[in-house]
């Protein structure tokens, strides 16, 4: 039920951005989610792709700095409120969210919501049974 | 002059003074210091064979390494108990480098001072502001005790406080200042800025030292601060500042030679060079009780020259330091080597780390920044995560180096690799 994430560390100098994505273009890996959190001297950019174990290798063998970590896809009611009530269930576990992002899924009426949290076991079997989607890596990478 | 019959005794007087105060201390140091009486056998010399000051030569150098490998206590050359004050550098893998010395050494220090204060123009009735640090730094407590032997009155502030140092400036009447020559210049511009006219009141000298400086600052200072700017060096191993000193003919520093045995070496050979060339400067102690030092390599680069000087003084004179023979860098007056960075992101679990020092020199005061590589070690995919490492990295910095860091974190061959070995260091700074 995991999705694994991709994260680069990024200056904040200009180019860094074009020349990954186009290394990732040329290698033949699709951009599924992606989002950029920054300080005013670097950034952390985290993505969802279709193959992530090749864009691992492909980012690190030009010298990025790159890790890969374990987040949750869930889907979100794309409704007033929908995202509220994840994040009440997950509030009421204790579960802590270290960062979010969203993204619009093509296929359905839902929202997808990339979730990072601490104990992600913990989070999908709570999320499980409180009847909440979520989706598996080869699901999100198809997208 | 504070001390006329010695600062101005004839040369062949002061080479026999030196010459048996030589004789003691390799005759204490063999006894005393198993370090030295091992680094004797070992070169085939007793101290029973210095004849002459050039004999000398014979004699085993000291690096800095030595003073790691034995510390704390281990050269000192008398029981603690007769050790009434230490002093410390920062060290280069945490350990710092110490220095003793008993009331003897405290007072001929103090001596060595007045004779530099008293060069500055000093004497009863001055009003002298330390701005050195105050502390394990021999700066503070090393002026502040030669201007009180000179009889003078010392304002002890410190370093740091601007705003007070400006104050107290003007309202005691500073007529002398002691600081490193770059924070005499943020005094001047600060001074400026707030309408505070320093240069038609009493301060009439500054004591600059503990950095590299250069002539265009003294011309700097002596028109921002309307004062005559003179230069001393000096070293903690050695003793503290007092070690030379420049008078009022600004012609290079006089080195307390009844004190002290300058020479210059080649730094590859180790072989004495003459007058007037440039190489790396050693100094033996020929006074010191605690704290001896025989043929300390400093990794200064200077000349010396023996052509005596209009004051009168007799005192062999060193040049301005003219660079390093290793990668130390001063910053805000305090020694950083780039190994003792690389010592803290060892230790926060990097086992290659690569970093750069960025130096620069923002309005008249120093920026260290330190660039460090982000490796997968380091990396975490949460911001907090990695501000907690560049607040960690400056936290170490300061309390090991003392002074603070701007950390940068860069990515990965960011920093220029030239033959395999990383450049450690770019100094932007325009003496």
């Amino acid at each position: 039920m995991k999705v694994q994430q991709i994260s680069v560390f990024l200056e904040n100098k200009s180019g860094r951005l074009a020349t990954l994505t186009d290394v990732l273009g040329k290698a033949g890996i699709n951009i599924r989610a992606l989002s950029i959190a920054d300080t005013s001297d670097f950034g952390i950019l985290r993505l969802i792709v279709s193959q992530p174990q090749e864009a691992l290798r492909v980012l690190k063998d030009i010298g990025f700095t790159v890790s890969m970590t374990d987040v949750i896809a869930v889907e979100v009611q794309d409704k007033p409120g929908g995202l509220a009530a994840v994040l009440k269930v997950l509030n009421s576990a204790g579960i802590n969210i270290e960062y979010l992002y969203a993204f619009l899924e093509k296929s359905s009426n839902d929202a997808l919501v990339v979730f990072r949290v601490e104990q992600v076991e913990e989070a999908i079997d709570l999320l499980t049974k409180n009847n909440i989607n979520i989706l598996k890596g080869e699901e999100v990478y198809k997208l | 002059m504070f001390n006329p019959e010695i600062e101005s005794m004839p040369r062949e007087q002061l080479q026999q003074l030196q010459l048996e105060r030589l004789k003691k201390t390799a005759q204490r140091v063999y006894e005393n210091v198993p370090f030295y009486k091992e680094k004797f056998k070992e070169k085939g010399i007793e101290p029973g064979d210095i004849k002459s000051l050039d004999d000398l030569q014979k004699l085993p150098f000291t690096v800095k390494q030595d003073l790691r490998d034995n510390y704390p206590f281990g050269l000192f050359a008398v029981p603690m108990s007769d050790v009434v004050r230490v002093h410390a550098s920062s060290g280069t893998t945490g350990k710092p480098t110490v220095v003793g010395y008993t009331q003897n050494d405290i007072d001929g220090w103090a001596e060595l001072i007045a004779r530099c204060v008293a060069m500055a123009g000093g004497g009863k009735g001055d009003v002298v502001q330390v701005a050195y640090g105050y502390g394990l730094f021999t700066g503070g407590l090393g002026l502040h005790y030669g201007a009180e032997r000179l009889g003078a009155t010392v304002i002890p502030i410190s370093g740091g406080n601007t705003k007070r140092q400006l104050m107290l400036m003007q309202d005691f009447g500073t007529t002398i200042l002691c600081c490193t020559p770059s924070y005499a210049l943020f005094l001047a511009e600060e001074a400026r800025d707030n309408g505070i006219d320093l240069i038609n009141g009493p301060l009439k000298a500054g004591i600059f030292g503990a950095e590299p400086w250069s002539e265009n600052m003294r011309k700097e200072l002596e028109k921002g601060l309307g004062i005559k700017a003179l230069n001393i060096y000096g070293l903690s191993e050695i003793i503290g500042p007092g070690v030379s000193m420049e008078c009022e003919c600004c012609c290079g520093m006089h080195i307390m030679e009844d004190f002290f045995i300058p020479e210059i070496i080649d730094p590859e050979t180790g072989e004495v060079l003459p007058y007037g060339a440039k190489g790396e400067l050693v100094f033996t102690t020929i006074t010191k009780e605690a704290f001896p030092l025989i043929r300390y390599r400093t990794r200064d680069i200077s000349t010396l020259t023996e052509e005596q000087c209009e004051c009168g003084r007799t005192f062999v004179r060193m040049d301005r330091v003219m660079g390093r023979t290793d990668d130390m860098l001063i910053i805000r007056g305090v020694n950083v080597f780039p190994s003792q960075i690389e010592s803290i992101l060892l230790a926060i679990g990097d086992t290659e780390p690569h970093y750069l020092l960025v130096v620069d020199r923002q309005g008249n005061l120093d920026n260290l920044e330190v660039w460090v590589e982000v490796s997968e070690k380091m990396f975490s995919d949460e911001i907090r995560k990695l501000e907690e490492l560049e607040k960690k990295l400056r936290h170490e910095i300061a309390s090991i180096l003392g002074i603070s860091a701007k950390i940068k974190l860069v990515e990965p061959k960011t920093i220029p690799r030239s033959e395999g070995k990383a450049k450690r260091v770019v100094d932007k700074r325009e003496l």
